[in-house]
């Protein structure tokens, strides 16, 4: 085999995760040897770190425009989410146990309520459009007097929708009142995972009227590990392991200091640059729309044209598998990823296009470049001149013609009397 | 510690990782064989083929992650050996690369005869491929059991009835060997009754007692299918 050495490497995997910010990394340098107390700690090098860490919270609290207080700092967003879904339901379970969600959550999301239907919780999954957006008037229909939290990503990881949060908070608020009038003492929260959002939209808590709000550092330039946590005034969550009550005895364990700090400069930067830089990458998402739908035919875009986050880009490349792009990608050094099946642990299409009502070969076709801080023109230029000779040598190798508004599988004959599991549309094929 | 030894004697002379998952972070590798296969794919079928052109079609798709694969096979009716397949595979790297192998051991040295091409199993595969991440072998080798259909397909072609293989299926109509999967096929194909069917299979042509069965099948898997 022909050993071709790099020349360019263009990485387009943002959403993935990010390089750290030297910015960043000068911050939290002091704090993993020279000032590297326990916060807990009453002597001075103890009250250096808490110093540290209360700074970093208030820096995080004012972004989100609510109490330091209200902040809580976990070892990543998963286990953030994880608080938010188990945390808040044990402690409520008494007042009533369903829950609400949309149909192209994060597998953090899907996982938990997955594993919470054995705590006898219910979950509904409210179904999007067909660009990604959560429908409103579902949403409402699924809420149930029982129902104690509606969870709603932000922004979506694969096709970067972005939902309409601030208006299924108002919606909720107006639950509430409901509720308040009908003598019901069911609380409802709403949590909402802005992991992707961050750097690009608003993060006001009160305006977006969320109870329970997270970021992660490892998509914002910040380090990886670490996440910060909104949790509302008056939402109890009860821990999901135990040790020396720190974090309003919410997330026990010793503070790491230095994630912390770095966390907390990440999305202080993140904020600051937060509308120049959108509008940067919004120009240059466009661009690589125009040019993947208009130069490689057979090309859809997944998701919704505008109300997307400016580094998201996800199209369907009819015909072809998401893993043998990337590989043949990845060879001249560009780094994307794919919602195929091939590159799942599971081996299931991706969840996120099939609720929009595609069959699983455009959740096969599925690629996905998220640009950053350091992506140029010249960088999607590269992928243009790389991309489009890979499409025709794949769609050589695929027996597959599908139609662009197919929305059936197209050889289901294939797959008879195997058990297959392959869904399309909602409907399984076994 | 002892477990990264065993580990890495596992997988010999590999040490970039090929793909890493978004969600949990696990690694496979490929080998190098199986790389050259999938940037360099051998038997291509490069042009759709004329009516006629090849001697038996097969297409079989993995229920696990939903990859299609076809083949196209040239047969010399004298010596039963395989003189030509071609292939166009629907999946990941490890498919095409198991696809693109198979052509090559198939058709190597003059054709392996049926017999001898249907004793090549997965394992035999996967051998000369240097070796398959775990959990990527029942979704990619499936180029063996396309194999299977196209020469079931080719038995059939040339009234060899009695050869046809039916194994894990129960056969309907014992004079031509049509089994339920057949049938189910056939539905899945768009035929969805009795005169559809029969256009494709001929089954229970010359066998009235099965058409009950037959008739009930169709309903049955038209109502699984298409509700």
């Amino acid at each position: 085999m022909e050993i071709k050495s790099i020349v360019k490497e263009v990485y387009l995997d943002h959403a993935a995760t990010t390089y750290l910010d030297p910015r960043v990394k000068i911050v939290m340098e002091p704090y993993w040897e020279a000032d590297f107390g326990n916060p807990a700690a009453l002597y001075r090098p103890g009250r250096i770190a808490k110093d540290a860490v209360e700074g970093a919270r208030a820096t995080v609290a004012k972004i989100f425009n609510c109490r330091a207080d209200d902040v809580i700092f976990t070892a990543g967003s998963t286990e953030a989410d994880n608080l938010a879904i188990f945390g808040t339901a044990r402690a409520h379970q008494h007042l009533g146990k369903h829950i609400i969600t949309s149909a192209i959550e994060h597998h953090v999301i899907m996982n938990s309520l997955d594993a919470i239907k054995k705590e006898d919780f219910e979950v509904s999954f409210a179904p999007v459009d067909e660009e990604g957006i959560l429908k409103l008037d579902e949403l409402e229909k699924n809420i149930r007097p029982d129902t104690i939290i509606v969870s709603v990503m932000y922004a979506n990881n694969e096709i970067g929708t972005i939902q309409p949060i601030a208006e299924i908070g108002k919606l909720i608020k107006r639950i509430r009142e409901e509720r308040k009038a009908a003598g019901n003492q069911t609380p409802i929260f709403f949590h909402s995972d802005a992991a992707q959002a961050a750097g690009f939209l608003d993060l006001d808590v009160q305006k977006l009227g969320v109870d329970l709000f997270v970021v992660s550092g490892s998509k914002i330039y910040g380090p990886k590990g670490i996440a910060a946590m909104f949790v509302r005034q008056g939402v109890r969550i009860k821990p999901i392991f135990y040790g020396g009550g720190q974090e309003r005895n919410i997330r026990s364990g010793t503070e790491s200091v230095p994630l912390i700090v770095g966390m907390a400069e990440a999305l202080r930067l993140a904020d600051e640059e937060r509308e120049k830089e959108s509008a940067r990458l919004a120009e240059l998402r466009d661009y690589l729309i125009k040019r993947l739908t208009t130069e490689i035919p057979k090309t859809i875009l997944n998701g919704h044209p505008i109300k997307r986050l400016p580094n998201n880009v996800n199209v369907s490349v009819l015909d072809i598998e998401g893993e043998g792009v990337i590989l043949y990608l990845d060879a001249e050094g560009i780094y994307i990823s794919t919602g195929s099946a091939c590159t799942s642990l599971t081996l299931d299409p991706s969840h996120v296009i099939l609720a929009l009502g595609r069959p699983y070969e455009h959740a096969h076709a599925s690629l996905r470049f998220t640009l950053g801080k350091r992506t140029t023109k010249e960088d999607l230029d590269y992928v243009m001149e790389v991309l489009p000779r890979v499409v025709v040598k794949l769609r050589q190798i695929s027996p597959l013609n599908l139609s662009m508004d197919q929305r059936e599988v197209s050889h289901p004959e294939a797959f008879a009397g195997q058990g297959s599991r392959v869904k399309v549309g909602g409907k399984t094929y076994k | 510690m002892d477990e990264t030894i065993i580990s890495k004697k596992e997988i010999p002379q590999q040490t970039e990782v090929d793909v890493v998952n978004q969600f949990t972070g696990e690694r496979w590798y490929y080998s190098d064989i199986v790389k050259d296969h999938f940037f360099n794919p051998r038997n291509l079928l490069l042009k759709d083929p004329a009516e006629g052109e090849f001697d038996a079609y097969g297409m079989v798709g993995s229920p696990a992650c939903g990859d299609v694969m076809t083949v196209w096979l040239k047969i010399d009716s004298e010596s039963t050996r395989i003189k030509d397949l071609r292939w166009r595979t629907f999946g990941c790297g490890s498919a095409i690369a198991a696809t693109s192998i198979f052509s090559v051991m198939v058709t190597e040295d003059g054709g392996r005869t049926i017999d001898e091409a249907l004793g090549i199993k997965p394992q035999h595969i996967m051998e000369r491929l240097g070796g398959l991440p775990n959990r990527k072998i029942h979704c990619s080798v499936l180029v063996d059991k396309a194999f299977h259909k196209a020469i079931n397909d080719y038995f059939r072609k040339t009234g060899q009835f009695d050869k046809i293989m039916v194994a894990g299926s129960k056969v309907i109509d014992p004079k031509l060997n049509i089994t339920d999967k057949d049938i189910e096929e056939a539905v899945l194909e768009g035929a969805v009754d009795l005169d559809g069917v029969q256009k494709k299979l001929k089954v229970g042509i010359g066998s009235p007692e099965i058409i009950t069965e037959v008739e009930q099948l169709i309903r049955f898997y038209k109502e699984k299918y298409y509700g």
